[in-house]
């Protein structure tokens, strides 16, 4: 599956980060970085351990403040204070581990801290509607393309992609604008890192914006429109990834070198 | 570009589990999604009968059962807050000793300082719901295990209780309402349309829900299940009450925690409390990032855990018109955890029903009856509850390990 057809990103960025610089103690993790993604673009953030792509992917979480930079979010300078501010803004992070409860049901996942009910009542009191919450979920989940037999089954019972889709629609049914992917595919067989590709497709074509940090080349190729590089803290290469080789890329990320596509967006 | 993009069950055909599978297999899949929880304990507590009744023909009269319900009483209730607090993952060793404390302190009350019956029951579950805000606190915002937490009260509880009690050790507990609880019976009129009552609000629920599901736009539950449990539920309330009404009627403590049963069976099942406490049973973590304030779902079911720890003293006392040093001691905290887990409530956090205590309450309350009825010692009757307790947690253990690697 090509991304040939892909366009070039114009007009405002959905997210921007401009020379975001994070220190710890004497480490300087990140220098002076810019970051972007726009509405509908799948960017993959890649390079070698320590290259300070969690860092950033943190800073955009919530969970690390930057020591300097600014951060623009729909064309407004925001501050991204905490995981709750994150997730106010439209900022969704779906981390390696999914946080899902496993001995609850795909529904109650999906709701989880947010169950529609009686909102005057106390907790302990206030009923979830599940059949509206069902039908909600179920429309979130089909307009990703994603179709389980039973919204009703724990979701320990599910597959690995399927766990990694209801973790994404959870993304999705609140309304995020930003999708943070951390390495997807890492613990996934062929078939299941196949529909999670499928996925992060979908949800470009549901006009989010995905930010992809991934170690494995071949998905970020599968799937990205642009590959951000990070090397020592620095953004050393921006590739537009129908116009670009996985060398090209793994040169940028062991050395830094190769800036072929700098300077296109 | 959307029809690059097929959907994920036509080219990943075995990601959908299928559910048009043979009757069988559906049985299968309800048994080990836990749907079907009941029935190996349900069939398990109906052979057990049988054994009894063909050792002993005493064992399932009318007046031997109504015993044996008044029996579980005191264990079934501190049995459902252990179900609470398994759920969220915890253990609280204390229900015992808060259930002897708690029901000293009716004594005192009552006997000492001649309070009436109902004011002395609400100061006693108010004392226990405090010990429980008190332990819960130290475990939730201290940090401290509450294994450990609730040992110490365990422990502390008890020397509570002697002090209480005095150089006597005893008091004797002469209060009309008080006793109401277990040697007061419904009429059989009162128990008739009690019944009636139950098997409406099960019928009401079961209408409601399949409503509900249609005005959503979803398929019904399945027609067969809900008429299933409809008939269970006719048959189980009027075998129950041709029972109770043989002997003297239905106890008024089998109201007692019917209601208490269906309270906090709501709470959990439905309400968004309940949802959090199963979600931080399941992944403590995930809920706190969801949102969810872990520390108070936590410390509300630890304070409800001792508040019914507390009614079981009432009912203890009801039941023997006394409290002494050795009321909540012995094997009862033991016993009550028992009961859960027989039922079926995961040790692990995250799985289990309020129900499942009284019905593993039954379980081994049963076990004791028919054993002493046999003329077992009591060491027969330690001996026989142990390894069933051990059977139930490897049952636990196994469908654990299985929903893993499944």
């Amino acid at each position: 599956m090509s991304i040939q057809d892909s366009v070039l990103p114009q007009g405002q960025p959905r997210l921007a980060l401009r020379g975001i610089s994070k220190r710890f103690g004497a480490i300087v993790a990140l220098d002076g970085v810019d970051f972007e993604v726009y509405p509908g673009e799948v960017v993959a953030l890649v390079g070698d351990n320590g290259a300070g792509k969690s860092t950033l992917a943190k800073i955009i979480a919530g969970v690390y403040h930057a020591d300097s930079g600014t951060i623009a979010f729909e064309g407004q300078e925001v501050a991204i204070s905490s995981p709750e501010a994150a997730n106010a803004l439209g900022i969704a992070t779906v981390y390696q581990d999914l946080a899902l409860c496993d001995n609850l049901d795909v529904v109650a996942n999906l709701f989880l801290g947010r169950e529609q009910g009686p909102r005057q009542l106390p907790i302990a009191l206030r009923w979830t509607q599940e059949d509206e919450m069902e039908r909600r979920a179920r429309e979130v989940l089909s307009s990703l393309s994603i179709h389980l037999s039973s919204l009703r089954r724990p979701v320990k019972q599910l597959s690995g992609g399927q766990r990694q889709s209801v973790a994404v629609g959870r993304a999705v049914l609140w309304g995020s604008k930003v999708v943070l992917l951390d390495e997807p595919t890492a613990a996934l067989g062929v078939e299941q890192t196949t529909m999670v590709h499928r996925l992060i497709l979908q949800l470009r074509e549901l006009g989010l914006s995905v930010v992809l940090i991934s170690h494995n080349l071949t998905d970020v190729f599968k799937v990205a429109d642009r590959i951000i590089v990070l090397r020592l803290g620095r953004r050393v290469g921006t590739f537009i990834t129908g116009q670009t080789t996985t060398d090209q890329v793994v040169a940028a990320i062991t050395t830094g070198g190769t800036e072929a596509a700098e300077g296109i967006v | 570009m959307r029809n690059l993009l097929p959907k994920v069950e036509d080219s990943v055909p075995h990601e959908v589990v299928s559910y048009s599978q043979s009757l069988w297999d559906k049985l299968l899949n309800r048994v080990r999604s836990g749907e079907w929880e009941p029935w190996p304990v349900v069939i398990g507590l109906i052979l057990t009968w049988l054994l009894f009744q063909s050792l002993n023909g005493n064992f399932l009269t009318p007046r031997n059962l109504s015993n044996l319900v008044l029996q579980t009483g005191v264990v079934g209730t501190l049995g459902i807050g252990v179900v609470l607090v398994l759920l969220l993952g915890e253990i609280d060793l204390s229900l015992g000793a808060v259930c002897g404390v708690c029901a000293s302190v009716l004594g005192v009350l009552i006997t000492n300082l001649h309070w009436p019956g109902i004011p002395a029951m609400l100061v006693t579950l108010l004392i226990g719901m405090l010990i429980g805000l008190l332990q819960g606190a130290v475990t939730v915002y201290i940090g401290v295990p509450s294994f450990i937490v609730t040992l110490g009260g365990f422990l502390a509880w008890q020397g509570v209780q002697l002090i209480l009690l005095g150089d006597a050790g005893e008091l004797i507990v002469l209060d009309p309402i008080v006793q109401s609880f277990a040697s007061s019976y419904l009429t059989v009129f009162t128990s008739i349309v009690l019944g009636i009552f139950i098997v409406a609000i099960v019928l009401v629920n079961l209408l409601a829900r399949r409503r509900s599901r249609r005005r959503a736009g979803l398929e019904p539950s399945s027609i067969s299940t809900a008429i299933l449990r409809l008939v269970g539920v006719i048959v189980g309330t009027g075998v129950a009450i041709i029972l109770f009404d043989a002997y003297f009627g239905i106890p008024y403590m089998v109201v007692l925690l019917l209601i208490v049963v269906a309270l906090l069976t709501w709470m959990t099942n439905r309400s968004v409390f309940g949802r959090y406490v199963f979600a931080i049973g399941g992944n403590a973590e995930a809920a706190r990032r969801a949102g969810i304030h872990v520390k108070t779902v936590r410390l509300a079911i630890f304070a409800l855990a001792s508040t019914l720890a507390a009614l079981g003293g009432i009912l203890s006392v009801s039941r023997e018109f006394a409290v002494s040093t050795g009321t909540g001691g012995g094997t009862l905290l033991l016993e009550a955890i028992a009961a859960a887990v027989i039922g079926g409530t995961s040790l692990f956090g995250g799985r289990g029903q309020i129900y499942q205590a009284l019905l593993g309450a039954l379980v081994i309350g049963s076990i004791e009856n028919g054993l002493y009825l046999l003329g077992q010692p009591a060491s027969t009757q330690n001996i026989a509850t142990g390894i069933i307790l051990v059977i139930a947690v490897s049952v636990d253990a196994l469908s654990r390990r299985r929903q893993q690697t499944s």
